[in-house]
Formats: C-alpha cells, structure tokens, sequence
C-alpha cells in the first residue's frame, strides 16, 4: 500500500511535455473507450434481459403494482449493475492489457531506456491512461445503463408479459436524479482502481513470462476486489 | 570521466559487488567484462542509477550522482545515452519516432530541426531507407544500430552500452563496436561498455575493467592483456586453448 501510494505521487507528478501527454490521451480513449464498446454492448443486453426475466418472476403472484417493474428495473440497473458488472468487465479487458503492456515494457528495459532519458516514467506511462480511461469509462457506463434499460424494456413486453406502458410508467416514477450522480461517481472511481492497480502490476513485475501472466491476474483479481470494496464504501456513504 | 568508488550491491543477502572502484576515462572506451554472474551488468546499472548501490559513490566528473535530488538525476540524464542489450526500442513507434522520442520530450526544436537530427544521426550509423519501418521488420543488427542512433541523437557526454554485440554475428559484431568507439572520439563522449565478447575486448578495449565475482580482478588496455600474466586474464580473456596458442604466437613474434 505505502510503495502503491508513493508511486500515485509520481505518476500525477507535473508531465515533462503536455503536448506528447494529450496525444498519448487520445490513443488511450481510442483503446480504452471506443476498444469497449462490443464488450459493453454484449454485456449491456444481457444485464437488461436477465434483471428483467428475475424480476418478472418475483412479481408474479403479488399484489406488487405491474408498473413496478420499470421502476425496480431502472434503480438496479443505474445504482449497481450498470456501474459495477461493466467495471468488473472492463477490469478484465482494460485490466490484464494494461498491465501486459507496461509489464512488457518493464521486462524489454523500454522503462529502463526512458529512465535514463530523464523522463518521469510513471507519469508517463499512467497519467493518460487514467485520463482516458476516467474520460471514458464513466461514458461506456451510461452507455451500458441505456443499453440495458432498452434491454429489459424489449425483455419484459416481448417475452415476460408486462405492457410497454407499464414499463415506462414504472420507468418515469419515482426518478431522483440522485441516483445517476451514484452511478457517474462510481463509473469515476471504478475507472481509476482499473487503471491504477493494473498499471501498477505491470509497472513492478518482475522477469520472466510466468512473473508477466501472474501480473495480469494479480491486475484482474485486486481490480475487481477494489471495485466491489468501493461499491460498499460509496453505497454507505452516499445512501446508507 | 565517471568514478565508481567502493561500490556494495547485494542482492538477498548475495554480495554481488564487493568494493568496486575504478576510473572511466573520457574519450576513450571503457570496457567492463567478465564472466557471467560477475557483476557487470549490476555495476553498469548501478553507474546510470538504475540499481542504487548500498555503500560507495558514483562521481559524473564533478557531480556526486547519487547525492544529487530527483529533478538534478533527471537534468543529468539528459546528458547521458545507453544502449540496452534487447535494444529497448518502442515497438509501437517507427524507426524515426524511435529514435525522434527524446527531442519530442526533452527540447523545443522545430519538427525540421528534429527531423534533421534524426536523419544526421541514421546516417551516422549508416542507416537508410528504414524511417519509416517499425523495429520488427529490420534485422537484430539494424536494431543496434537504431539503438545507437537515439542514445546519441541527444548528444550525450556519457554513453553506456550493454552488452551491445549479443546476438550479432562477428562482422556486424565489429562493425558496432567500431561505430561506437568512432563516434566516443568524435563527440569526445565517456563510454562504458559492458561486454564479454572478445573481440570487442582486443579491438576497442582502451580502458579495461575485469570483474571477477563482484571484486575487480584487473584492470588494463588491451596492450597490456597480451603481456600481463594475471591469473584472471588468462583464465577468462584466454580461457580456450586455441586462444592461448595465438596469444603465445603473438608474444614470440614481438621477441
């Protein structure tokens, strides 16, 4: 935790040439943001699809007004599924690339090369991966919310038995803002421990192709542990 | 010139340097060898700052290297090139950005200033046509000498090289190590190789470090290899016999 910490400071250490920084932040959207789109698309549906089926199943046979399901299907979606299934998913892809990557780099001494050129490496490296990465993630998870909302919409009138108007009923009551601020602060801080632990297992491995593989799972597994942690952590303070 | 003064280094509880102290000069090549394990690659590091060493100092002419601040390592290193055993060339960057990366960085020429550079500096180590190709399509010799190209494309005072013939067949073994030392003469630079190839050791070997496990076992010019009967040299520089039979050819044509 301490070596974790001493390194953050490096890496949001003042950039040497902002120009070659904002180029790097845009390849890192590009890879990042528009690289996850499939994924989150395929994830998106299935998120929508399953909520809505589980859903039609625990109302059926209560008194639970039909129109709830839109209601409890968007509060599920925006406060936990969206943010937390697309960030774990992401965690993985983002995750074990980032941490391949840097790590590849550490283990052919290109780290090394750009030590001794004097440049801060873990800002470099970093900085606009976190940029991209707190850019975009938080854009792939609305995107994800949409998708999975449309999602259990099209699930539930077509295959589940409850009418379109029913649904967005449900849909347009009881809305609190509030929530999409939830999801929006999450997809943030998601983003940033995706990037962050991943880069720093690729930035500390060491040699050997077992020492790589083992960097990449270590990236998926504290992401995703992280990420669960935090979900807790902003659930009690933001809603408990 | 760089001065290394009682270099410690272990690692685990291994002692890997044990008191290394020796003097590279300026404008000549500097040669590090010896077998493997003996250190080398270790105290090359720990010259450039990349291991820091647990007792001993590390002078680039006047400045203390390891009392200096981060901002001040980093200033300095602007003034030293190294060239990696593996190349350490970007992979996702063409020849010509690989080796335009540090001007992109560290200066605020214009990109026809930069670009000149570049190209001075390609044809310094006589390569054309490739700017445009990525590392992996050119061959391992071509590699060292992009290698070469950007270490030197800052105009360094210092250049380190590790272990640059490794994987190189003879010739273009001896073509690298003529180009290095060449360009050590032109830009009146001090260079630090770390090698163990022999060739290199009798053909540019000016100011000759030998480590044997951790401790220096002898130090020299190559002149001075051919004369000297240190148990360390004759064990390592003419370990095979065909090497000791030329060697005693050698020392009977000079009688």
């Amino acid at each position: 935790m301490g070596r974790y910490s001493l390194w953050l400071l490096k890496v949001f250490s003042k950039p040497e040439k902002t120009r070659m920084y904002y180029n790097e932040v845009l390849r890192q959207i590009e890879e990042i943001g528009f690289g996850s789109l499939k994924i989150v698309f395929i994830i998106s549906v299935f998120i929508g699809a399953v909520t809505a089926i589980q859903l039609s199943y625990q109302f059926g046979g209560t008194l639970i007004p039909s129109y709830y399901i839109g209601y409890t299907l968007r509060e599920m979606i925006i406060v936990d599924l969206a943010p937390t299934i697309t960030s774990l998913v992401l965690a993985g892809k983002i995750g074990s690339s980032i941490a391949a990557e840097i790590g590849g780099m550490r283990q052919k001494e290109i780290i090394d090369a750009m030590e001794i050129m004097g440049l801060n490496t873990p800002a470099f490296l970093v900085l606009p991966k976190i940029v991209g990465a707190v850019f975009s993630v938080p854009l792939l998870i609305i995107l994800a919310a949409g998708l999975s909302i449309f999602s259990g919409f099209v699930t539930a009138t077509a295959l589940a038995g409850f009418t379109p108007a029913d649904f967005v009923k449900g849909l347009t009551s009881f809305y609190d803002s509030y929530t999409v601020w939830v999801m929006i602060i999450k997809a943030f801080v998601f983003s940033f421990i995706i990037v962050t632990v991943s880069a720093y297992h690729g930035y500390f491995v060491k040699r050997g192709s077992i020492e790589l593989g083992k960097a990449g799972t270590d990236a998926i597994v504290y992401s995703s542990i992280l990420i669960l942690v935090a979900d807790y952590v902003i659930a009690q303070v933001m809603m408990g | 010139m760089i001065k290394a003064i009682n270099i410690h280094k272990s690692f685990d509880g291994t002692e890997v340097l044990k008191g290394i102290t020796f003097d590279f000069r300026k404008s000549k090549t500097n040669l590090i060898i010896g077998r493997s394990g003996a250190g080398k690659t270790v105290l090359l590091k720990t010259l450039v700052g990349l291991i820091t060493p647990d007792e001993g100092e590390v002078w680039y002419d006047d400045i203390d290297f390891y009392k200096l601040s981060l901002k001040e390592t980093r200033k300095l290193r602007k003034k030293v090139g190294m060239l990696f055993q593996g190349n350490a060339l970007f992979d996702s960057m063409t020849i010509e950005e690989n080796v335009r990366f540090p001007l992109d960085m560290f200066t605020d020429m214009s990109f026809e200033e930069k670009q000149e550079q570049v190209n001075n500096c390609l044809d310094r180590v006589e390569l054309e046509g490739v700017n445009d190709k990525y590392p992996a399509e050119i061959s391992g010799g071509m590699q060292k000498r992009v290698g070469i190209a950007r270490a030197i494309v800052m105009n360094p005072e210092y250049l380190f090289c590790d272990e640059p013939n490794s994987g190189l067949d003879p010739k273009t073994a001896l073509i690298i190590d003529e180009l290095i030392q060449s360009i050590t003469k032109e830009n009146n630079m001090t260079t630090i190789i770390n090698t163990h190839d022999m060739n290199s050791v009798m053909e540019i070997g000016e100011n000759i470090l030998l480590l044997d496990n951790g401790e220096v076992a002898w130090t020299g010019s190559r002149e001075e290899i051919m004369h000297t009967d240190n148990k360390y040299i004759e064990n390592f520089i003419f370990a095979s016999p065909f090497l000791k039979k030329l060697k005693n050819q050698a020392l009977g044509s000079y009688k």
